[in-house]
């Protein structure tokens, strides 16, 4: 019998290696699988590189994988937000290694690393700094620039439900990132805040199939459920 | 010197140059303040980068936690009937792909070739942040900057050419500011509609690229707000 359901968010983190590419789900707080990274910071990890749109936000979740100097690299697109004090202070120290992708690359990025497509050219930055130094190429007359696809090691999402087979589905926009990190990662855990019957899901309503997803660990009342 | 028109009223303004059934984009600031004066009765589906289109102004009524439903700004929103949710890489693709009818982006510059900047301001200490501006602005058929005329310091936002780090390369078609609302032509800038009191040699000061002034050109107003 198929069963990816954990016990706890520890037991789900487990395996996971210093140096690990980790995909992270999430827009703000919404969706940020908060329990996981939780869990992730107690392991003591160094030298991640951690994949999100976002730098997180208060004590919890990337905020505290980065207080806790877990974060060698950060690739996201908005690392500043109201509450980014962690990573404020490590930019300032010049602690982390900063890497700004424009959001909708990020997601393409690694929507390519799932999809088993290397690369790809997008028109977004180019004229602008953040295209300099990429391979550029002109199709129809317009310029575009090169993007390599990012693979994870580790995707860490959140979702609403599951079923034991991994089966997906999400809370309106807390859905966001985290189908697409899903896809993109060798081992993907979901947090999930129910867990149903195999069976109890409308195939209509799958967003996430199971094959994209190795571990689920159902939290209802974690510190990401708001 | 005339007065010009608030933040809101600029952003009322705007929204009544939104066609029914457009597909728009709000980017963070200004912008987003459309969706709270958008035009009644017309159907307008507001698109937000985070995988919403149908969005509207938060209604406390709804039932759904602030935290499962955010604008581009992580600010709570609410649905209209018709909405629909998707991931980030489909809501990348009605962005990069075209599909967008407008996209409505705060400025720092915009010059007179359609070049914007609104990302990241040259020197600062604090770490670059894009969001999602690239992306819009290479993407959208349409991208319309809205921003005050002048910065805090009387420095114009309207230049021949940008001196910030770009977002985008001839991204703009139309600015609307507290002063003008200004098309980027292939023959310049052209003043659409301006303050009444205003003179097009009065604007002009307050702007760094030559302006031209429409025949058929408005005043600019907008209600109390």
């Amino acid at each position: 019998m198929i069963d990816k359901q954990c016990k706890s968010a520890a037991e789900a983190v487990e395996g996971i290696e210093d140096g690990a590419v980790i995909l992270v789900g999430g827009f703000g707080q919404t969706g940020e699988p908060m329990d996981l990274l939780d869990a992730i910071a107690a392991k003591g990890l160094k030298d991640l590189t951690i994949v999100a749109n976002g730098g997180g936000s208060g004590e919890h979740g990337i905020g505290r994988l980065l207080a806790g100097g877990c974060v060698r690299k950060l690739v996201c697109s908005f690392p500043r937000v109201p509450g980014s004090v962690a990573f404020e202070e490590l930019y300032e120290q010049r602690a982390i290694e900063l890497e700004i992708v424009p959001q909708g690359t990020i997601a393409e990025r690694v929507r390519a690393g799932g999809a088993g497509i290397p690369a790809f050219y997008v028109p977004t930055g180019a004229g602008t700094e953040l295209g300099e130094g990429k391979e550029h190429r002109e199709f129809e007359g317009r310029a575009f620039v090169m993007e390599h696809a990012i693979k994870g090691d580790v995707a860490v999402i959140k979702a609403e439900r599951a079923d034991r087979w991994g089966n997906l589905s999400y809370r309106l926009s807390a859905r966001n990132f985290n189908p697409v990190m899903a896809m993109g990662a060798e081992l993907t855990i979901a947090q999930v805040e129910e867990c149903v019957p195999l069976g109890g899901m409308d195939p209509e309503t799958i967003v996430t199939p199971s094959i994209f997803v190795d571990r689920v660990v159902e939290i209802p009342d974690g510190v990401s459920n708001g | 010197m005339a007065d010009g028109l608030t933040r809101n009223q600029m952003a009322w303004r705007l929204g009544r140059d939104i066609a029914e059934g457009s597909y728009v984009n709000l980017g963070v600031g200004i912008p987003l303040l459309v969706l709270d004066h958008a035009p009644a009765g017309r159907e307008i589906i507001f698109h937000s980068e985070n995988g919403v289109l149908g969005m509207k102004p938060k209604d406390e009524a709804d039932g759904i936690r602030p935290d499962d439903l955010t604008n581009a700004g992580k600010q709570p929103v609410s649905l209209v009937p018709g909405a629909a949710m998707f991931h980030h890489a489909d809501s990348f693709i009605m962005i990069r792909g075209g599909h967008l009818d407008i996209a409505v982006l705060g400025a720092y510059q915009v010059a007179e070739n359609g070049d914007l900047a609104n990302w990241r301001l040259s020197g600062a200490p604090t770490a670059p942040a894009v969001g999602g501006a690239m992306d819009l602005a290479a993407g959208a058929r349409n991208v319309w900057a809205i921003c005050e005329h002048n910065g805090r310091d009387g420095a114009p936002k309207i230049v021949r050419e940008c001196t910030l780090p770009l977002t985008g390369p001839r991204s703009v078609n139309r600015i609307y500011t507290d002063l003008a609302i200004i098309d980027v032509t292939p023959d310049g800038l052209v003043v659409r509609e301006k303050i009444e009191d205003l003179s097009l040699e009065g604007l002009q000061a307050r702007t760094a690229a030559p302006l031209s002034l429409a025949n058929d050109w408005r005043p600019l107003e907008a209600p109390e707000l």
